[in-house]
């Protein structure tokens, strides 16, 4: 693996190691809050799916409903029905509201259509079809109730699509980036300490040899030291100076040979 | 997030519309139909004159303008100015590809729904549905 070498560059001690310490504590937590995190919006996401995949159908339906009730109000109405609505457009009176609902942090815009004021062209179709004309205008009303949700769902896929991605990026970053890097860094601080540890236990022992020796030396010499001063005193005692004990023998005068 | 853009909320968006003449006028009698101080309106009308370069440019302008939550737009007209529509990936507004009266609707050409019918298939969440 390529992290597996991978450490932070810092200096090893017990205080860093403290704080890597925190830091993996920290990032393993933040590594399962955004594995749920992704988990939920999965579920929204898988949710969001299927209901896509339904709408999309039943909007082909009611296309097909509302093109047919245009057909008929113009038929009934005459042809020229479309350029007395075309020509009555002034403001809008079916109008889309926005809104954001949170999902796990995310904020997904839910639209919701609503008719404003009276609709300008009340009038069109009062010569003959008014009633088809009503009825168009509900089809297409209703079409546009399912075109509206279908928006809303739509984008709530692209956002939560978006949202999803960069969720799983920082949960993969974090398990396979920061935690082995963090890990890497406290057994690498651990290893160092473990060394400086026994560097030191080993200086002590050390010491303490040399110690232990300069002592035996010392008390060595000591009794040296106290024999001699021991001799010194008995030496007089015995009548003989300590200076003619040493040729106690060979100093004198030859003596004469002694015959038995 | 970072690089997410924001979503705002507004108490009243308009609908704009790319279509042909018949699907246009059955919206416009549902009352979507805005025009405003400089006699623009928030539909344009495709029909056999029509220019690529004037259903791109009003793609652009509907997309761009704030006032607009959904831009719905024919799928033979979607499909013309494919490469936009493709390219368009802001959430709002929402492009809704919807299918017009003289053309069959085709899914496997929405943008979106080919992105659902990948996951779909990745996932096999519905393999039952189609």
């Amino acid at each position: 693996m390529s992290g597996q070498s991978q450490r932070l560059n810092v200096v090893p001690t017990v205080t860093v190691l403290g704080v890597m310490k925190a830091r993996l504590v920290g990032a393993t937590r933040g590594h399962a809050l955004l594995k749920k995190k992704s988990d939920a919006l999965t579920v929204q996401f898988r949710q969001i799916l299927k209901k896509i995949v339904s709408t999309k159908e039943s909007m082909g339906e009611v296309m097909k409903t509302s093109s047919f009730a245009l057909t008929e109000a113009k038929y009934v109405a005459g042809e020229n029905i479309k350029h007395i609505v075309l020509e009555n457009v002034q403001n809008a009176s079916l109008k889309v509201r926005s809104k954001q609902e949170n999902i796990a942090g995310v904020k997904l815009p839910k639209f919701e259509y609503f008719t404003e004021s009276e609709t300008k062209n009340d009038l069109t179709g009062l010569a003959r079809g008014g009633q088809q004309i009503q009825q168009c205008r509900a089809a297409y009303v209703k079409a546009i109730e399912v075109l509206v949700e279908l928006a809303s769902l739509q984008t709530s896929f692209l956002t939560l699509d978006a949202a999803i991605k960069t969720t799983n990026r920082r949960v993969n970053a974090l398990e396979n980036v920061v935690k082995p890097r963090l890990e890497n860094t406290i057994t690498y601080i651990k290893a160092e300490l473990d060394e400086l540890e026994r560097e030191d236990f080993f200086r002590l022992k050390k010491i303490q040899g040399f110690k232990k020796r300069e002592i035996e030396k010392q008390a060595a010499a000591a009794r040296k030291f106290a024999e001699e001063q021991f001799e010194e005193k008995e030496a007089p005692k015995k009548g003989v100076s300590i200076n003619s004990t040493h040729n106690f023998l060979s100093a004198g005068k030859k003596d004469e040979d002694i015959i038995f | 997030m970072a690089g997410k853009a924001q979503i705002p909320t507004r108490n009243s968006a308009l609908i704009a519309m790319i279509a042909d003449e018949d699907t246009v006028t059955g919206f416009l009698l549902a009352g979507v139909g805005n025009v405003d101080l400089r006699r623009k309106t928030n539909y344009l009308i495709v029909d056999s004159k029509t220019t690529v370069k004037a259903i791109e440019d009003a793609f652009k302008e509907f997309t761009s303008k704030e006032d607009i939550a959904i831009v719905m737009i024919s799928q033979y007209v979607a499909n013309m100015i494919r490469f936009l529509v493709d390219s368009y990936n802001k959430p709002i507004p929402a492009i809704l590809e919807i299918p017009s009266k003289d053309h069959p609707y085709d899914p496997a050409h929405d943008s979106v729904l080919s992105r659902v019918k990948y996951l779909f298939s990745a996932e096999s969440v519905a393999s039952g549905r189609r």
